[in-house]
């Protein structure tokens, strides 16, 4: 009776052994480095994308689910105002960056004028319903103004290069470029926010709004001027990550998600956290996607449930 | 007080629903007989979404048969109803029971996205009404699922791999890696890739998967660069497949390992891929420029119509109307004959744009499955990969 048991310990074991070697041998040093770039790369697009949503979520308190909506938004802005801004500004892939970036903190001061500005005493349910509202209108104008195909969006001339990367692979300086733009980004807003006046004000509208406007800081504009720019830099992401990503209906939904969980292990209104939290996915999707393929699709959320049970309030609890 | 008074309320519309629902459904079999009543087709395609293209090419294809036909199908005219299904499978139970209970369609007609056609089937298969599935290839459907009165226009996930496979493996190609989504889609289209490509001598050294819609491919991209396979073979479609190829270009392995695909991965998405799918080559049941009378009348008819060039999803939807009106034509009108039905669309060829097919037992077409390659942002053939090829409907006691 003890044979079939001992016989499948020994198969186990012999299965465990040969994973093990064959993990070893896919991943020399040159992949196991290439690898690290990738984690990077992503954790930094990550929080390229999430970090419009620790200002909104994070520091104004707004559960925002339409902020995948921004990102698609940008996307879409990266396609469509292309050929427009080439028409009458000249073009450029830089122009219309900066003119889909105008766009948006426009759009974002008059949508929190128009829907936002109500919510901050609301209930949280009150929040996801009408921000979950605001998804299903974005869609829908997406769909009536520029269709339900598949797009791509060309990364402008200078920045379409490759390096090569070991003998078969080469890298695209494109994603280089992105993971330029988010580290300007994060540097950007850790400044503002630890350096600057304003970036005071806002830590302390988070914290306690009563009194800060009792102080006679007109709290209601400080809000609408951090919700343009949590817009503005989803938007953003949206338009520097189009010549990767692609542009589709329903792109948003998926980063909406990682942005979420970005923030929460990040810890709510952390940027620093945000940025360690982002790093830190991109290296366990990374990994987990080639060592653990089984289970790839859940190890973002179990690192999440690790995380708040160590910590209940995140990496960084804002301060 | 407030919480009896809506208890009522439910109640008595709940009653007066049922009452409606039971002397229509009276009303409609007794209609049913005479050849002059309306026949209820129920679109039930995603109108909302990823997949909303899709669903709106394939109601184009339908319409534009039933144009050609006079507006009659068997004799009957015809009434609409659509649900979108939001290609959510959560509710997909719900919205075909709303179009069998509340709105009495002789004719299921649905969906793209497999796990929403499959909660479907199984309430075709329970109340036994008649479903033609345009798109959606899940082996299941016309596998263990199958039945008398369930349809399908369009392919099963097996078919392109399987094709793909034998090709692949005559090119004398040795070592593969297979890469898509982690789904009925992506696994069933590997699984029949690897059935004819190990058969004919190859080896699938790795299969990498992702979880769906995932689109982060880098990572498995340097894996198959470090393992160096002789070709790489993929099931992806949508914005999955317009990244993937492009990401797979900007990798630079499409130089060094060529890349090969379920046609998915190049329909619908040339435009958006550009350059970096040149040359592409992969396998489907229809291609742009097939040059058959059939398949020009047809092109023409719906840019005509539609002011669009159409897909295989339009010629899928095409062909369930096709199938319905032969099965009609059979039993003249009445549905009720199932097995005279299944009998007359079993005997008959369809005359497809992607070329003539008949129905397997299993209800699933035979039919050619073409080799193309991107040319010029069209998907030309290049050949027939795998002549009248039979999903092998395994499961299905039919």
């Amino acid at each position: 009776m003890v044979l079939p048991a001992r016989r499948w310990q020994t198969r186990r074991a012999a299965a465990r052994t040969e994973r093990a070697g064959r993990t070893l041998h896919a991943m020399d040093i040159a992949t196991f480095a290439i690898q690290c770039l990738n984690a990077l790369q992503y954790g930094l697009l990550l929080f390229l994308v999430a970090s419009g949503l620790t200002l909104i979520f994070g520091i104004m308190g707004v559960i925002n689910l339409a902020h995948g909506s921004f990102y698609m938004l940008g996307a879409y802005m990266a396609f469509a105002l292309a050929p427009l801004v080439a028409g009458t500004l000249g073009g450029g892939f830089f122009t219309t960056l900066l003119v889909g970036v105008v766009l948006a903190v426009i759009l974002g001061y008059v949508l929190e004028w128009a829907f936002f500005s109500f919510l901050y005493t609301r209930e949280h349910l009150q929040q996801v319903l009408m921000t979950y509202g605001l998804i299903l209108v974005f869609e829908e104008l997406r769909s009536l103004l520029v269709g339900d195909d598949v797009h791509g969006v060309s990364a402008p001339a200078i920045l379409s290069g490759t390096l090569p990367l070991g003998d078969v692979m080469t890298y695209p300086v494109y994603r280089l470029f992105m993971s330029g733009v988010c580290l300007l980004l994060a540097l950007g807003m850790y400044l503002v926010f630890t350096r600057t006046r304003l970036g005071m004000m806002i830590r302390a509208g988070s914290s306690n709004r009563e009194m800060v406007q009792s102080l006679g800081i007109d709290i209601k504009f400080l809000y609408r001027v951090v919700f343009a720019a949590g817009m503005a830099i989803a938007v953003l992401a949206g338009m520097v990550a189009a010549p990767v990503s692609s542009v589709y209906p329903g792109m948003g939904d998926t980063v909406l998600i990682l942005c979420f969980v970005v923030v929460v292990i990040g810890g709510i209104g952390s940027i620093r956290g945000a940025l360690l939290a982002a790093l830190l996915i991109g290296f366990v999707d990374t990994f987990g996607k080639v060592l653990l393929p089984q289970a790839a699709g859940v190890l973002v959320y179990v690192l999440m449930a690790l995380i708040l049970l160590w910590r209940p309030d995140g990496l960084f609890k804002a301060g | 007080m407030k919480a009896i008074e809506a208890l009522h309320r439910t109640a008595r519309t709940t009653l007066r629903a049922t009452l409606l629902a039971a002397s229509a459904a009276l009303l409609t079999t007794a209609a049913a007989a005479e050849s002059g009543a309306k026949l209820k087709v129920g679109l039930m395609l995603p109108y909302t979404g990823t997949y909303a293209a899709l669903g709106n090419a394939i109601e184009n294809g339908f319409k534009l048969y039933l144009q050609e036909q006079g507006g009659k199908i068997g004799d009957r005219e015809v009434e609409f109803f659509k649900v979108d299904d939001e290609s959510d499978p959560s509710k997909a139970t719900d919205n075909v029971n709303k179009l069998i209970k509340r709105d009495n369609v002789d004719v299921l007609i649905g969906s793209v996205h497999s796990g929403v056609a499959m909660a479907m089937a199984k309430v075709a298969k329970d109340t036994g009404t008649l479903m033609i599935v345009p798109n959606a290839g899940a082996d299941a459907v016309t596998g263990p699922m199958c039945a008398v009165n369930i349809y399908r226009s369009s392919f099963s996930n097996w078919q392109p791999g399987y094709a793909m496979g034998e090709v692949m493996a005559k090119k004398g190609i040795k070592k593969v890696v297979t890469i898509t989504w982690k789904y009925a889609a992506g696994d069933e289209t590997v699984r029949g890739f690897k059935e004819s490509f190990e058969k004919g001598g190859g080896t699938v050294v790795k299969e990498l998967n992702l979880p769906f819609p995932n689109v982060e491919f880098q990572a498995l991209l340097t894996d198959i660069a470090a393992t160096k396979p002789d070709a790489v073979f993929t099931f992806f479609a949508g914005g999955g497949a317009v990244k993937f190829v492009k990401d797979y270009a900007a990798a630079g392995l499409k130089k060094t390992i060529p890349l090969y695909g379920s046609g998915f991965l190049t329909d619908g998405t040339l435009d958006a891929q550009g350059a970096d799918a040149d040359g592409l080559m992969t396998a489907l049941h229809y291609a742009d420029s097939l040059d058959t009378p059939k398949d020009k009348a047809f092109r023409l008819s719906y840019a005509k119509t539609y002011k669009l060039q159409p897909d295989v999803y339009a010629v899928q939807g095409y062909d369930a109307a096709q199938i319905l009106a032969v099965g009609m034509k059979a039993v003249h009108g009445d549905l009720s004959k199932k097995a005279e039905f299944a009998a007359a669309v079993e005997r008959d060829k369809i005359d497809s744009p992607r070329g003539p097919f008949t129905m397997s037992k299993a209800h699933n077409p035979v039919q050619d499955i073409y080799l193309r390659q991107v040319i010029g942002k069209e998907n030309k053939l290049i050949g027939v990969a795998s002549k009248a090829l039979a999903d092998p409907a395994r499961g299905c006691k039919n």
